[in-house]
């Protein structure tokens, strides 16, 4: 169809690999409407050849794991009708590739190449032929080969969820960077072990549930990883930023190719950021996170949450009601008395002055309350 | 069967099958215990199938949602021993969302009506709730053995209801399980009169066992051989449990520090030096250097160690290692370092398999000297070596040459760098032929991890060589579709692959969709498979099951070139699974029809 003549040259040394035994064709209805001719849509089309008439591509796959016979193995093929034939190059046919969580690694064939090991012809062949049929984006191989290879030489970003270890094991790193310091009687697990109270938290993976607003489902975090609030937050914007973008993206209603921009979950804990950190203790009252020392939030910590830092002025309200009250009380019961204070302010007095300091209160920090019925 | 060959033979025949008893066939067939070999005997003809129908008692299940309780029961009438395995192997590392799945209580709740006489349960990566286990010790009058393994779900009450109701329970063994701490003494829930327990494996309970109550537990069960007990048991009071269970084979101590006071060295001292059966050991949680001798007495009979939550720094570890000349089994933080693995490899001649765990791995820059060195002295000091895992910070190609030849028994290598996509430190290059000398000379290699730098190259020198692979697992490794092709297309018993941030896409999987029938599963996270692709597998092949597992929302939502977060493929002859949470969408026919408006 609209291939470009490289991969003419390219087939036999991939046809090296392919018996030529099993052969049909599988069209659905991607083909009906190619030749309806409609343009600028995608098709499906299931062909065990590539489009074009010359080229004869036989099933790749290995008749000595075929079972069954009759079952034709699939080749698939992305057609476009674009109409722009002529602009088509290998690239087009593939989708472009969205930029999601995994990092984009097209290093492999550039680097292997460069490799001192001793490959033979038709490896180099095999590289070339797969660096142009199947790479997605071979055009850019090289720029994001040299780009990733400085990545990689660089102190990289830690990715989440690597190295596989399990949350039992990931304890012990902890726990033995506590237990360097302290190998002795006198360390620490003893001392809480004497007491009665067994070390929970450092062999538990620390697992606790955190929901971030807008997204509705919510993920687990072992907070014995991380050992200062910068790492939880730097982990938490790495675990909800893909999922927040996409949430951005649904929300508004696009089928985008190319989503937005991911933005960086920044100040969590300090309140600075779009969005902020909040913690539930065991006694179920929530709190900032970040207000007390690190050692002492990790065994109070029950559930985590990633709130609006805007939203937080509900919360906060209340915090600015009972401060308002109390703030007000004093002045407003000096003004009722008239500036007087001879002997005790009465309590009908003292009652009024409360009265109105709550007023006020209410009216600045939940005037909504007021307008309920 | 009916067919007569001959008139001479036909006499013969039909003597032989009318006189042939099927009690005879049954018991030859006792004889057979490996899974496989007993559903190669079902496949012999009919009167086989109906004869294992009736006397298979033992039954694995290696994935939960491959086959429903009900044609379990329907085929099987008399199970009394069941393994069933649930969540993918990724879940280990918390890599499969939560919620996905593999609840125990259907099939408990189906095996208690079918099964009343089942009398052992093995489950490995389900979830299991409290209730389920009620139900088990409810329903089951017989029951002698549970074995969770990487389970979770459930609680101590759970636990309680288990002591307090199997008046028959032998093995107890909870590995590496999630359990919730409800108060209570659970332990304590054992009656007076019962007296069968002869496992107990509580290592991952975090709560306080109470003491008393097991030490009653061991006074009364005279047939312990195996205990091991959680971070809570303290070390002057394990003395106490050696004394009440000196014929013990597998021990797993609490916490191995305490106050170094010489009664309580001396009376662990002669009280280890009584055990003289103990062939396993393990626990051994924030161990006191000064402590470590008096487990040296057992030492030279050990066949298994399992240091793997140990802090006991390289000096004191060789000091260990050369007292332990028989060992077999050895899981070792990277404290070991390399001159520790050197003298493992001096002294343990017998050496089968090694894991080295980091103790620091989100550490960049760690002080512990441990590279590929270690496991290159190990694995040509140790001719018996089989099975490796090790965690490390660098490889070398050349390493990896030296390790293939001089162990082609390897069955099972497991690498993992610490540093997604690390080069070979000497040439910078990736480390495809090193991993590619490891398949083309251990022929009868059956599990696979690569890691680090890794190109397509690597994965047609495993479609070659690697005839024996069953499972592979990839991380940020090949370049293209066309290493995935390799693999499938070339590794003839591949059961199980479980891949992760890899450049694979459609095509590859596509083409060779009707390989995927003959694997267990396949779990790919993080590629670059599209949403249509799924669709054309899901409507293409009926007997997989094709979940995308999405938490951004409906596959629908996104365009159809969208690339799915979590796939995961297996085969089933139960169809579409009944509990898919909200975040997982089985494809198949009826989906594939959809219009696309939708």
């Amino acid at each position: 169809m609209e291939e470009p003549s490289k991969k003419e040259e390219l087939c036999p040394n991939l046809l090296d690999l392919i018996p030529k035994d099993i052969e049909c064709v599988f069209n659905i209805d991607g083909d009906k409407q190619r030749s309806h001719g409609s343009s600028d849509e995608k098709k499906l089309e299931l062909r065990l050849s590539p489009p074009g008439d010359d080229h004869r591509w036989s099933t790749i796959h290995n008749p000595k794991i075929q079972r069954d016979e009759s079952l034709p193995s699939l080749w698939y093929h992305y057609s476009t009708t674009q109409s722009n034939f002529s602009n088509q190059h290998q690239q087009k046919q593939q989708p472009p590739p969205p930029k999601f969580s995994f990092l984009q690694y097209q290093k492999g064939p550039a680097v292997a190449m460069e490799s001192s090991q001793p490959c033979s012809r038709r490896m180099v062949d095999l590289r070339n032929a797969e660096k142009k049929a199947f790479a997605i984006n071979p055009a850019n191989n090289t720029a994001a080969a040299n780009s990733s290879q400085k990545r990689a030489a660089a102190a990289a970003p830690p990715v989440v969820g690597w190295p596989p270890i399990r949350s039992f094991r990931k304890n012990i790193a902890s726990s033995c960077s506590l237990g360097k310091s302290s190998l002795g009687p006198q360390c620490t697990i003893t001392s809480e072990i004497a007491n009665g109270k067994p070390g929970k938290n450092l062999r538990k993976g620390l697992l606790v549930k955190i929901n971030m607003e807008a997204v509705p489902i919510g993920r687990k975090i072992d907070l014995n990883a991380y050992d200062n609030y910068e790492r939880l937050s730097a982990a938490i914007d790495e675990l909800f930023r893909g999922l927040l973008a996409a949430q951005r993206d649904s929300s508004a209603g696009g089928n985008k190719e190319k989503p937005e921009e991911k933005t960086v979950i920044t100040g969590l804990c300090d309140g600075s950021g779009e969005y902020t950190l909040v913690y539930e203790d065991h006694e179920g009252d929530r709190m900032l996170v970040g207000d007390v020392p690190w050692h002492m939030f990790v065994p109070n910590v029950k559930r985590l949450r990633v709130l609006k830092t805007s939203k937080l002025f509900t919360l906060n309200l209340d915090v600015v009601k009972v401060r308002s009250r109390v703030g007000l009380y004093d002045p407003l019961k000096i003004f009722s008395v008239g500036g007087l204070l001879t002997g005790d302010v009465s309590l009908f007095q003292k009652i009024l002055a409360a009265l109105i300091t709550g007023a006020i209160a209410i009216t600045i920090a939940n005037p909504t309350d007021l307008v309920k019925v | 069967m009916n067919k007569v060959v001959s008139p001479k033979s036909t006499a013969k025949s039909i003597v032989m099958r009318n006189t042939f008893p099927e009690e005879v066939l049954e018991h030859v067939l006792s004889f057979i215990d490996s899974h496989s070999d007993r559903n190669s005997v079902s496949l012999v003809c009919k009167a086989w199938h109906e004869t294992d129908r009736w006397c298979r008692r033992r039954l694995f299940i290696g994935n939960c949602y491959s086959v429903s309780p009900a044609i379990v029961i329907r085929r099987f009438r008399d199970i009394r021993s069941l393994a069933i395995k649930g969540k993918p192997h990724f879940a280990d590392y918390n890599w499969v969302p939560e919620g996905w799945g593999a609840h125990a209580y259907p099939w408990i709740a189906a095996l208690a009506e079918a099964y009343p006489a089942l009398e052992e349960l093995r489950l490995k990566r389900m979830v299991v709730s409290d209730e389920a286990l009620e139900l088990i010790g409810k329903k089951f009058q017989n029951f002698r053995v549970l074995v969770l393994c990487c389970c979770e779900g459930f609680s101590t009450d759970g636990l309680a209801y288990i002591a307090a109701n199997c008046r028959n329970l032998r093995v107890l063994d909870l590995f590496e399980c999630e359990v919730d701490d409800m108060g209570g003494n659970w332990i304590g829930h054992f009656p007076d009169s019962y007296t069968s327990l002869e496992s107990l494996n509580v290592s991952c309970i975090n709560s306080e066992l109470r003491f008393s109550a097991l030490e009653r537990l061991l006074c009364r069960c005279p047939n312990m051989k195996a205990l091991r007990v959680n971070c809570t048991v303290p070390l002057d009071k394990l003395a106490i449990l050696l004394e009440k269970a000196p014929r013990l084979m597998d021990l797993g101590t609490g916490l191995f520090m305490t106050e170094l006071r010489p009664e309580v060295y001396k009376r662990l001292a002669v009280a280890f030096s009584r055990c003289k059966e103990i062939r396993s050991l393990s626990g051994l949680w924030d161990v006191a250097p000064s402590y470590l001798p008096v487990v040296y007495p057992i030492c030279p009979m050990l066949t298994s160690l399992n240091l793997s939550y140990a802090t006991i720094r390289c000096p004191d570890l060789i000091k260990l290692l050369t007292h332990c000349q028989n060992l077999q089994r050895l899981w070792v933080l990277d404290f070991i370092e390399d001159r520790g693995l050197e003298v493992l490899a001096a002294s343990c001649k017998d050496l089968q398999e090694l894991r080295v765990f980091p103790s620091e791995p989100y550490n960049q820059e760690p002080n512990i000297s441990l590279t590929e060195q270690g496991l290159v002295s190990v694995a040509v000091g140790c001719p018996k070596l089989q099975s490796v895992l090790y965690f490390c910070r660098q490889m070398t190609n050349a390493a990896l040459f030296t390790i293939a030849r001089n162990r082609p028994n390897l069955t099972r290598f497991r690498l993992c760098l610490i540093e997604p996509r690390s080069a070979d430190w000497q040439t910078h290059g990736p480390l495809d032929d090193g991993f590619g000398a490891i398949v083309e000379h251990c022929k009868d290699l059956k599990r696979l991890s690569l890691s680090g730098l890794i190109s397509d190259t690597v994965f047609e020198y495993i479609g070659t060589h690697a005839k024996k692979l069953e499972m592979l697992s990839l991380a940020f490794s090949g370049g293209s579709d066309l290493g995935l092709h390799y693999v499938l297309s070339g590794c003839e018993s591949l059961r199980k692959l479980e891949i992760r941030d890899c450049p694979f896409g459609d095509r590859a999987l596509v083409l060779n969709a009707a390989k995927l029938e003959t694997m267990r599963s396949l779990w790919m996270s993080s590629c670059r498979v599209s949403y249509r692709a799924c669709k054309l597998l899901g409507q293409k092949m009926p007997r997989l099951n094709v979940e995308v597992i999405d938490e951004r929302g409906p596959p629908e939502s996104r365009s159809d070139e969208c690339p799915v977060e979590n796939l995961y493929i297996y085969r089933t002859v139960a169809g579409p699974r009944l509990d898919s949470p909200g975040f997982v969408w089985t494809v198949n026919e009826n989906w594939a029809m959809r219009s696309p408006s939708l």
